[in-house]
């Protein structure tokens, strides 16, 4: 072997074994990859108390847009609620692949015409989102939330599995968990639920609807749903609550099917207390809000007024 | 027209084909806009499954097995009746899998073994030219027997079913991967980067959400082996084994368009046999085999003598140097008797086994709408276009479920997705009529008629979270999608371990209510094996694979009447 062989030979073979070295090295003593740490994030959508207002309203009327537009004129109108040059999310209830008049999902004309008050107050961008049951392609389109979004003009975001953020609910139950981003990158929550009847946690209105804000292994908040309700509904507080209580499904929830389970109720409540508004509204339902295991509980809790008439409950038309 | 602007038109015309065959599958996929006229009523935009409909080999080959031609089946004599007078014109003009072996053939095939002398040799033809009409055969006699096999090797409904179940996942799957990638180096103008240019191609080439399918290594192992067989032989597979290519290898045998080649001014260059795809022997001094020529016209183009040229009614006399052509498949009448026979045989053989009448896979849960398994057998055409339309990724190829004889059918499989109770999206794009088009209505049931059933759901008490550990869980019960529900509570009291008197609500099963979507078992939150979980049994479909007696009772009604 010639000596520029050898040199060169030795050469490629020490900077083979160098690079290798050198790779593993830089690598070594790195954490195993574990669990995401989850960091708190604010959730708090709410206005400041106003004493001269009632913090639920409910109004009647056969037009359901004009039922919302009154009770909500009446807990003191959009404006004060959304800013102008605000981000407002909306939270319907899309659960279900079902059709209107169904009443497994929020009433279309509300949304709509909500999306549509707050860009008249302003709003620089609506969102209307909700992490559904059945594919949300289909919730969307069937339930016509999405026509009647698109229509006002707002924004209709179908969940993203990259669009969850894993956050520190900081609940009894609740710790860490997937929340969809849109739900916290924004500066008002309006929540609308519909009510419906839940054979699990006896009826889901407000507070229920916000187990649509996270993904994950929902199914298995329900070995202790009043506590996992009342975690979400401490992690998240709406701007504003407005139940649909246009369409109430009575039996066969949360999904229904059948129009015998419907009831038409024409009704609207507007709220600023969500555990008053759900106590108001389980009575659609023939229910008490102090014997509904998540309504007592979040009362117990804080979290608002079981007693809606102490809340200053206030019923229109 | 010169004979090189022919070859262009014949290329442009295959990438055009590839085009729109790839743009179909592409759009078999659940976009779909609400008719507000009638909402209940979600259907597709485009006629997706067209392309299979013009497909001579899936209209013969399920004539034969059912007696029938489906919706457009009827399109496929747009293909066949030119070929009588043409020849194989869709093999070098049309067929997108033809279309993909020739490109993967050509391009950059300057390797040592494929150059001058070797490749010529290559490109003469071969005796296992022969295996293809075997394989035709052999299917059409088990068709005949009614076991559709068509659609394993037919290079439409295979090419759809490995883009649509193997290809695009792949991508989408190493998208995804390659995006995060980016993002963990953590220099967050490339981690956006890459997330942006995912976000432009996403929309167009990937589902809504992250598909996965059951059992796809098998069909990925056919499709990469006839990818790679081109680089051992040029377009091997479509030579050597497509049952197409030789079905309409044999309809061309009485065609009028054909190569005449003239002797006194080739100079035997051999050039020609260079080009060729077929096989077929262009060049003077050896007898062109009509049979398996693709009319890709690379000869013609590419002689610098200008000897050889494709016409209607070619004439040539016949010297010792330039025999005429062989225009019939070159296969004995042994050979066919042999395989059409072995093919018939094939059925009972198949057939003697348990699975597939006497010991069905309970798992085997159909899609909704499929037709009866005898009759689903004869029908499907393993095209995969139900699973990749299904909006739930609910539907999945087979790889035993069914038996040898039911490879790559669809079955449900709940745990993956569930079926979603309004959609009818797999009947829609089915294009043989294995899964029929129910409308909602149908599916759905209303007070007078049932509900199309793909099974019952059973409970696993031994995991269930009421059942076996005294603790409340209603999931399954709120998934349940019938109205009323199929599945319902029972409030019990038991004894915890402390003797605590604690009460649970219990789930049963209605088993007259239950559909078998599966959304019970899709949903239960015992996540690996689920306590609630969908057999087959009282499939609409089935007349013998019920529980209740009442049913039974009034399907034999209707049918009588």
């Amino acid at each position: 072997m010639k000596r520029r062989d050898f040199l060169k030979k030795t050469g490629k073979a020490a900077t083979l074994a160098a690079v290798t070295g050198g790779a593993f090295w830089a690598f070594d003593g790195r954490q195993v990859h574990r669990y995401e740490t989850a960091s708190k994030i604010a959730t708090a959508f709410e206005v400041p108390p106003d004493p001269t207002l009632p913090s639920l309203v409910m109004a009647r009327n056969e037009d359901h847009v004009q039922a919302m537009k009154a009770s909500l004129d009446a807990i003191g109108g959009i404006k004060r609620f959304v800013k102008p040059g605000e981000r407002v999310t909306i939270k319907p209830n899309v659960g279900w692949d079902r059709s209107p008049e169904q009443a497994a999902d929020t009433n279309p004309l509300l949304v709509g015409a909500m999306a549509a008050l707050c860009f008249e107050a302003g709003a620089k961008r609506v969102v209307v989102t909700d992490v559904t049951c059945n594919d949300a392609r289909r919730c969307f389109l069937r339930s016509g939330i999405r026509e009647a979004a698109e229509k006002a003009g707002a924004e209709v975001l179908l969940e993203a599995e990259e669009d969850f953020i894993t956050a520190d609910l900081g609940g009894e139950m609740l710790t860490s968990w997937p929340v969809l981003k849109h739900f916290v990158e924004t500066d008002r929550l309006i929540n609308i639920p519909v009510v419906k009847h839940h054979s699990l946690s006896s009826c889901t209105i407000a507070m229920k609807n916000l187990y649509g804000i996270i993904g994950g292994m929902r199914h298995q908040l329900h070995q202790d749903i009043d506590q996992s309700i009342v975690d979400l509904a401490a992690f998240s507080k709406p701007t504003l609550t407005v139940v649909d209580a246009t369409r109430v499904l009575l039996r066969g929830g949360p999904q229904g099917g059948s129009l015998d389970d419907v009831a038409i109720k024409n009704s609207v409540i507007c709220a600023t207390d969500q555990v008053a508004a759900d106590s108001r509204a389980c009575e659609f339902l023939g229910l008490e809000g102090d014997k509904v295991g998540h309504i007592a509980l979040a009362g117990k809790s804080g979290l608002g007024t079981v007693d809606y008439n102490a809340a200053g409950f206030k019923e229109l038309g | 027209m010169s004979a090189r602007t022919v070859r262009n038109l014949r290329r442009f015309s295959q990438l055009l084909f590839f085009g729109v065959f790839f743009w179909l599958i592409l759009k078999t996929n659940f976009e779909v806009d609400l008719d507000p006229s009638n909402p209940s009523q979600i259907t597709l935009p485009y006629p997706v499954s067209i392309a299979l409909q013009f497909d001579p080999l899936v209209a013969l080959s399920t004539l034969l097995a059912n007696g029938t031609l489906y919706k457009g089946l009827l399109w496929s004599l747009v293909i066949l009746i030119p070929t009588i007078f043409m020849g194989r014109f869709f093999c070098g003009w049309v067929c997108p899998l033809g279309s993909l072996n020739h490109w993967v053939s050509e391009v950059g095939s300057e390797r040592r073994k494929r150059r001058g002398k070797g490749k010529i040799e290559s490109n003469r033809y071969h005796k296992y030219q022969r295996i293809k009409y075997y394989i035709l055969l052999f299917v059409l006699g088990s068709a005949w027997f009614g076991s559709l096999q068509s659609g394993v090797l037919d290079p439409l409904p295979l090419l759809a079913r490995s883009i649509g179940t193997v290809v695009l996942p792949t991508i989408h799957t190493s998208a995804v991967g390659v995006v995060g990638w980016f993002k963990a180096i953590g220099i967050p103008p490339v981690g956006n980067a890459a997330q942006a240019v995912y976000d432009l191609i996403a929309p167009i080439l990937f589902n809504f959400r992250l598909v996965h399918f059951h059992g796809i290594l098998t069909i990925a192992f056919l499709f990469v082996a006839i990818i790679i067989g081109n680089r051992i032989f040029t377009r091997f597979w479509c030579r050597g084994l497509c049952p197409l290519g030789a079905m309409l290898g044999i309809f061309s045998r009485f065609a009028i368009f054909g190569l005449q080649k003239d002797e006194k001014t080739c100079d035997k260059c051999q050039l020609c046999v260079l080009q060729c795809q077929g096989g077929d022997n262009p060049d003077v001094g050896h007898a062109w085999r009509q049979a398996e020529c693709h009319l890709c016209l690379n000869c013609q183009a590419t002689c610098p003598q200008g000897s050889l040229s494709f016409k209607f009614f070619p004439e040539h006399e016949k010297t010792k140097e330039n025999p005429l052509p062989i225009v019939k498949p070159d296969i004995s009448r042994r050979k066919v008797v042999t395989s059409v026979a072995a093919g018939m045989v094939a059925v009972p053989l198949l057939r003697s086994g348990g699975t597939f009448e006497v010991n069905a896979n309970p798992r085997l849960v159909r899609p909704p709408g499929s037709v009866m398994e005898s009759d689903f057998i004869a029908r499907c055409i393993r095209c995969g276009q139900c699973m990749r339309v299904c909006p739930n990724n609910a539907l999945h190829p087979t790889i035993m479920e069914s038996g040898v004889e039911g490879i790559w059918t669809p079955i449900l499989i709940p745990r993956i997705g569930y079926c979603e109770p309004t959609c009818t999206l797999c009947g829609e794009v089915c294009p043989t009529g294995a899964i029929l088009h129910l409308t909602t209505e149908q599916k759905v049931g209303d007070k007078e008629h049932e509900p199309n059933r793909i099974g019952t759901a059973f409970f696993d008490r031994g995991r269930c979270l009421p059942w076996a550990m005294d603790r409340p869980c209603i999931v399954c019960e709120e998934w349940c999608p019938t109205s009323p529900k199929a599945i319902h509570l029972k409030v019990e009291t038991v004894i915890n371990r402390e003797g605590k008197e604690v009460t649970v609500q219990r789930p049963y099963i209605d088993p007259a209510l239950c559909t078998g979507c599966g959304a019970c078992e899709f949903a239960c939150p015992v996540v690996d094996k689920p306590a609630v979980y969908v057999t087959a049994v009282g499939e609409s479909r089935s007349r013998e694979n019920q529980i209740l007696l009442e049913r039974s009772r009034t399907r034999n009604r209707k049918e009588e009447s």
